[in-house]
């Protein structure tokens, strides 16, 4: 189905209630046949202080299974799931990152990742099941390395942001990082083949057509060759790396170039930007509304470049905070609010 | 030479005289548990004013509006939109309490109006040294959250809105 050239609407399918607070983070599990079979798990994370796992059921409703509580003693901000499924970190105002695992029907606790000196605004898992970071309003960003026996040792704390880090996120076929930051810059973080030493390696500010405010997320196309970020400036901004993408060769990551900026669009910060397989970005913003995005095929002597596919205004009560498609269903979307709410999504053609 | 405080001689002016108006329903945060009796019962800008104006500030017992930081033109409010956008002034040019005082705001505004409008809190052009840096801190929803739910921060708000209940009447 080519969605370009169609007319597309988007379906709210359903509204999942329970948290007791605004939802910051969602999650969909990568592997979810490994968690006891699911078709589809969602995790969700909220000021309530708890984490929420929501499963889909014979019927294609989702039902909340799980309801991780009493080990946050503040806001859970982010949660991610390990490639293999059966790991979920958690990422908390109280400082603390806590790792669990998917045990005999249940999630366990079994690690909690300390250090940083304030609160811990996101986590992510690398492909390749090795690293975990984290970033924080203390400025920096966390490596840690995945060992045996459900061990985590932190072997890089960077420093280069000069203001709170909002978001990480591992790129999806190397082992190269983004940051970005209340200090309105995009950093690119790769170990030097060398020394295994982890600098940055890039930096995207103002000066090199990026945002004129607060970034608040970043996120990878399938590919890995192009990536969004979302900002306080009421933009979103495409960047590329035109460099042939190797497993290896980690290099290629450290030059990426604006390709293009979607302005006009969300009214109020844009605080989440997602891309699915299928290649349409989902935004997720603070007036309340959701739009997608895919790229415009046309003269390919031009700079490529993005057109609106649908705007959804009022698509929760209040502000979103997180827009996330399935993995496994590239026509499914959630969106998170400080509603309280996670709304379920279709992309549908309409004739 | 004073310590301790940032401004130890704030000026203070009296509290402006609350015209009634007419048929006004007992004092209840907004919306008022008894239906509007007249069709242009409005949410205004005096109604948000009436709900901030006696917060005592951070330093000095008096209110914020007793000591000029507020005033109800400094306050604009679209019911229809759902928007609040408030202007402050700190009573000194190099304020550290302006970012409490613009928590102690939201938190009374999320306190007496609906949870869907959207509120913008600034310092007023030319008030403060570092007031873009002030701007961006309290108009970011993630810092005002975690400000919160620090429990020193959290007890001096609720002692800038609760000692207002001296005032109100």
């Amino acid at each position: 189905m080519e969605l370009l050239d169609s007319n597309v609407d988007l379906k709210e399918l359903q509204k999942l209630q329970g948290h007791a607070d605004r939802v910051w983070g969602l999650a969909w599990n990568p592997a979810p046949h490994n968690c006891g079979g699911a078709s589809a798990m969602l995790a969700s994370c909220s000021g309530d202080k708890t984490l929420r796992i929501w499963q889909m059921g014979p019927t294609h409703r989702f039902d909340c299974s799980t309801i991780l509580e009493d080990t946050h003693t503040r806001t859970v901000r982010s949660c991610a799931w390990s490639p293999c499924g059966k790991f979920l970190a958690t990422a908390s105002f109280d400082s603390t990152t806590a790792i669990w695992k998917y045990v005999g029907g249940d999630f366990e606790c079994v690690a909690t990742l300390e250090g940083h000196e304030n609160e811990v605004k996101s986590v992510t898992w690398s492909s390749s099941g090795t690293f975990l970071a984290t970033c924080s309003r203390d400025k920096t960003v966390w490596i840690w390395e995945v060992q045996p026996g459900d061990e985590y040792d932190c072997v890089a704390v960077l420093q280069g942001h000069s203001q709170d880090v909002k978001m990480v996120q591992w790129h999806p076929l190397v082992d190269v990082l983004v940051s970005v930051s209340y200090d309105n810059s995009i950093k690119v973080w790769a170990e030097d083949g060398d020394s295994d030493d982890w600098h940055c390696v890039q930096t995207l500010n103002e000066g090199s057509s990026g945002h004129a405010s607060t970034v608040w997320s970043v996120a990878f196309n399938s590919s890995g060759d192009r990536m969004v970020t979302s900002s306080d400036d009421l933009t979103l901004k495409i960047w590329d790396t035109s460099s042939a993408i190797s497993q290896t060769d980690t290099e290629g990551f450290a030059s990426w170039r604006h390709l293009c900026t979607l302005s006009g669009y969300h009214g109020r910060t844009i605080f989440s930007a997602h891309w699915s397989s299928e290649g349409i970005i989902a935004s997720g913003a603070g007036d309340d509304a959701l739009c997608l995005f895919v790229e415009e095929k046309g003269n390919s002597i031009e700079e490529p470049s993005y057109r609106l596919l649908l705007k959804k205004e009022k698509a929760h009560d209040m502000d979103i905070n997180s827009v996330r498609w399935n993995p496994k269903d590239q026509r499914i979307l959630a969106s998170a609010s400080d509603d309280g709410t996670i709304k379920i999504w279709e992309v549908r053609e309409i004739s | 030479m004073t310590l301790g405080l940032i401004n130890a001689n704030p000026v203070v002016h009296e509290r402006r005289e609350r015209l009634s108006r007419a048929d006004d329903p007992p004092h209840h945060p907004y919306p008022h548990p008894h239906p509007h009796s007249h069709p242009d019962d409005v949410l205004d800008a005096l109604d948000v004013f009436d709900s901030v104006r006696d917060i005592r500030d951070p330093e000095h017992p008096y209110s914020l509006e007793q000591l000029s930081v507020l005033s109800e033109e400094s306050i604009t409010v679209d019911e229809k939109l759902g928007r609040i956008q408030i202007t402050f002034t700190p009573t000194v040019q190099h304020c550290s309490m302006a970012t409490v005082i613009g928590l102690c705001l939201r938190v009374k505004l999320m306190q007496c109006f609906p949870p869907h409008f959207k509120v913008d809190i600034k310092v007023s052009p030319g008030s403060l040294a570092n007031e873009e840096a002030v701007n961006k801190q309290l108009n970011d929803k993630e810092r005002v959250a975690a400000a919160l739910e620090n429990p020193n921060l959290r007890q001096l708000v609720d002692e800038c809105l609760y000692s207002s209940e001296l005032y109100s009447y």
